[in-house]
């Protein structure tokens, strides 16, 4: 098929960007969308152009690197499908597909379609852990988890970190992302003994990192490509409200 | 035939470290004589860790812990990206939860054997030893295992194990075990005792008087070459499937901080070991980019089958079941289509080779599941295999519960690596090696479910003990960026890079790539002959002539360059497939992973020669002729015998 793509295009993170056309021919609709992306690159170079960047690495929905929006939705129009699982076959011969970076104030363009997501890290840092130094622990039974919380957990632990619950939010709220982590330590008994430091850290590090607020619109759960819910965001919620007022 | 003429043969390598006595007593005892370090010393010591993955971060995190100054690279944007997160199946542990017979011994012995009798006894009881013990510590961080309704976690068989060793996270075991490492390693980074450094890519070692004191780096965003000086160099960058171009490694995957250390003196062992995986969706055109691979679980339930006759282009569901070949319960009735990977793919190869595959180039045989859902109703199938399903769903565009997957082999993990003693320290001294970069304990072939367990053993468990030893000796004296070593490791990596920036070529980075995939699955890949890789040695040698001739790269050094990057990567695994090649022609047995067809038993199996090959090849970079060094292997406890998976 052939394709028209208008792409934004930044050389780096000073410059002013903006959105390129180009057009490609010959698409399989077996290829993946970032194959299509290769081969669009493969021509770029051909004919001496710089070809365009963007993240990906595992190609295969589990390590979070790639992060388009497609069409203004973030991973584009299938659900939970990341970028790199979206294949061609979702388009016809003909179609104009706009491609831009994550847009979020947390989240700055490195280049072309590339954004900084360390931001992410930092409230990973700031408590989304359970201090458990090597050699410390107790044989695995020692602690009997509850298969329903087992589960809870493991569903909000699915998340992979791409950040399109960011992209998605009108705030550019980075709240889904943290809430999942919150759940996930928050629902296991290990994680008990630093609930309350942990959601007044990490809500800190959030606030810091130049996030939005959250307004509960949901547009980052009907982004999220491993469909996490929105009900960890309440339980944020009143894990905060419990350790604020703890800690007032 | 000789093979001299490929390399020159050296002095024997020995694994000095590793203690004598009872094998279960052995890593007792090297905890013992390894030397330790002050507490109060260690913040004296800095240590670079390279690789973020399982090996890279459990490593980072707990070196943090001991109180060392870690310095940590990736090139990804965030360590939570590492390749580990893609392993779906589990991590195998002999814990005998199930009271099914298993111990640490039987753990110890079922590795050895899988490893086709070319690892070493004394490393993998060790491994063996602190499975359980990595269980422990992954459920104290939160890790999510898949639990009974009493609480207790759940295990399964896999991968052909007799027995229920294998702790599970759905199918995504990976992913929580490397979110639990990163987690560790992060609040190691918040405590101040690691240095964290993202989107840098190590490309070059540098060795001083003799040890391992740093690495040369390249910011990958500002594209700024930088140099980092350390007591200790940790080596965690997992291994090289992606000289295959086609293989379920991440894009990013690449050998070139391994090669760069093996070109700075350190040796590469048994590079010919590459383990091909059976259940991966077949490719579909010539813009493939990388192969999926679908868990080894669904071969508990489907069958495999292709059609009786060659050339027949039916639909699998007009083909009669009188009219199917079940090959793998046909010639292996006990094991059926849970025979071990290497078999399973090599008989895939077969079937395909006689014309009978199915699909686009008629490269993929059937993996059937209407038995299996007739017997368990299509609830249960999906609840068990529904997010695979899907999986295969999107990318191929077809529904499996209504017509056979598509299934085809591909390369999938390489048990050769940096040479490494019991320490997993290489033969140059403060260059440690982990996970699958280093070469130590799966020997010729890897059980399913051991990746995982090997990386964090390594990373949380051995290395943390052993490098105490070595850097008992330091501080070691400072070295300044106008060192001989360090300026002549900045040189050669700017040299580079200027070379591929200034050259002028007319073909892509990828398109060589490709190309020398091509080779290296066509000669070096699931069989291989004396001729086919007397030939490969010799295409790739041409292929990389014309690559420095011709190779284009666009763009600039200070700026974020994706081709710059890749042009380096892909210069990296000319050389290594070189030594592949070398490596799989030198061993003219079959070995696990590496099939040499003229070594074969009468029903086709592989076949050992323990006469000749019963040891560790460590190749020296010697230019175009590597010196081999042997590492005799002895087996005291687990005697050598053939496979039989009849």
């Amino acid at each position: 098929m052939k394709l028209r793509l208008r792409i934004w295009r930044q050389s780096d993170a000073e410059s002013k960007g903006k959105m390129v056309s180009y057009v490609i021919d010959g698409v399989s609709e077996d290829a993946s969308f970032l194959e299509m992306l290769d081969v669009l690159n493969e021509e770029l170079i051909a004919d001496g152009e710089d070809p365009v960047a963007f993240d990906h690495d595992c190609r295969e929905g589990i390590c979070g690197a790639c992060s388009l929006v497609i069409d203004g939705q973030p991973h584009g129009p299938q659900a939970a499908t990341t970028t790199c699982q979206l294949h061609m076959r979702q388009y016809s011969d003909g179609d104009t597909i706009d491609i831009e970076p994550w847009r979020a104030g947390a989240f700055p363009v490195v280049k072309d379609l590339v954004v900084d997501r360390s931001a992410f890290d930092r409230i990973i840092q700031a408590g989304g852990y359970i201090s458990a130094p090597t050699g410390t622990a107790p044989d695995a039974h020692a602690v009997p988890v509850p298969k329903a919380d087992a589960d809870a957990a493991f569903s909000a632990a699915a998340c992979i970190g791409c950040g399109a619950c960011v992209a998605a939010c009108p705030n550019g709220s980075g709240m889904l992302f943290m809430a999942a982590k919150v759940a996930h330590l928050g629902l296991m008994p290990q994680g008990q003994p630093e609930r309350h430091t942990r959601v007044l850290g990490m809500v800190a590090a959030h606030d810091e990192a130049g996030f939005g607020g959250c307004t509960n619109t949901g547009e980052c759960s009907a982004a999220c490509p491993k469909e996490i819910g929105l009900d960890v965001i309440g339980r944020l919620n009143k894990d905060f409200r419990k350790a604020a007022a703890r800690a007032a | 035939m000789s093979t001299a003429e490929y390399y020159t043969g050296g002095e024997p390598i020995a694994d000095t470290k590793a203690p004598a006595g009872p094998i279960n007593e052995r890593w007792q005892t090297r905890r013992f004589t390894g030397r330790l370090v002050n507490p109060a010393n260690r913040r004296k010591l800095r240590v670079i860790v390279v690789g973020t993955g399982l090996a890279g971060a459990s490593a980072a995190a707990t070196l943090g812990e001991l109180g060392y100054r870690v310095a940590n690279y990736c090139f990804q944007d965030s360590p939570r990206r590492a390749h580990s997160i893609a392993a779906q199946g589990g991590i195998n542990a002999a814990k005998n939860y199930r009271n099914d017979g298993d111990s640490v011994h039987r753990l110890f012995y079922d590795t050895v054997k899988g490893g086709d009798f070319r690892s070493r006894e004394s490393n993998v009881h060790r491994l063996a030893e602190i499975s359980t013990e990595i269980i422990d510590q992954c459920v104290a961080q939160g890790v999510p295992f898949a639990r009974e309704y009493g609480g207790l976690l759940d295990n399964r068989s896999f991968g052909g194990a007799q027995v229920s060793r294998t702790f599970y996270a759905r199918g995504q075991t990976g992913q929580q075990l490397l979110l639990g490492a990163y987690q560790a390693l992060e609040r190691q980074v918040a405590a101040g005792t690691v240095e964290l450094h993202t989107r840098h890519e190590m490309l070059e070692l540098i060795v001083t008087g003799g040890r391992a004191r740093g690495i040369v780096v390249r910011d990958l965003v500002t594209g700024e070459v930088a140099t980092e000086i350390a007591d200790a160099v940790v080596l965690a960058t997992g291994g090289y499937g992606n000289v295959f171009f086609l293989s379920t490694n991440a894009k990013g995957c690449n050998v070139t901080a391994s090669w760069r250390a093996h070109r700075q003196g350190a040796y590469f062992a048994n590079p010919c070991y590459t383990q091909i995986h059976p259940t991966c969706i077949p490719q579909s055109g010539d813009h493939q980019s990388k192969l999926t691979l679908m868990s080894e679980s669904l071969r508990n339930d489907g069958r495999v089958w292709v059609p009786a006759e060659r050339g027949d282009d039916r639909e699998p569901g007009d083909i009669p079941e009188s009219e199917r070949d079940y090959y793998l319960e046909r010639r292996y009735p006990a094991f059926g289509n849970l025979v071990p990977r290497d078999i399973a793919s090599r008989a895939a190869k077969a079937v395909c080779d006689e014309g009978r595959g199915v699909g686009p180039g008629g490269l993929g045989v059937y993996l059937d599941f209407a038995d299996a859902i007739d017997r368990l109703g299509k609830d249960a199938v999906e609840a068990k295999y529904g997010n695979l399903f899907q999986m295969y769903e999107r990318i191929t565009g077809e529904n499996p519960y209504e017509r056979p997957m598509r299934i085809y082999p591909a390369v999938h993990y390489t048990m050769g690596g940096l040479w490494v003693d019991y320490d997993l320290q290489s033969n140059i001294p403060g260059l440690f090696v982990t996970g699958e970069a280093n070469f130590s304990d799966h020997g010729a072939n890897r059980l399913g479910a051991s990746a995982l367990m090997q990386g964090l053993s390594d990373g949380y468990f051995v290395l943390p003990n052993t490098i105490s030893d070595y850097l008992a000796d330091g501080p070691f004296e400072a070295v300044d960026e106008d060192h001989e070593s360090v300026a002549a490791a900045l040189g050669a990596v700017n040299e580079r890079i200027e070379f591929f920036l200034n050259n002028d070529g007319d073909r892509t980075v990828d398109s060589f790539h490709r190309e020398l995939g091509r080779i290296m699955w066509e000669y070096c890949g699931m069989e291989r002959t004396d001729e086919g890789l007397r030939k490969a040695i010799g295409l790739i040698r041409d292929l990389k002539a014309e690559f420095y001739k011709r190779v284009k790269v666009t763009g600039k050094a200070a700026e974020l360059n994706q081709q710059l990057e890749k042009a380096g990567r892909v210069a990296d695994f000319f050389e290594l497939g070189e030594l592949m090649c070398i490596d799989a022609l030198h061993r003219t047995e079959s070995c696990g992973g590496h099939f040499r067809a003229e070594s074969q038993t009468e029903d086709g199996e592989a076949k050992r020669d323990d006469e000749h090959f019963s040891y560790v090849a460590a190749w020296e970079f010697a230019g175009s002729e590597p010196v081999l060094h042997k590492e005799h292997l002895e087996f005291e406890y687990v005697k050598p015998t053939q496979r039989s998976y009849k």
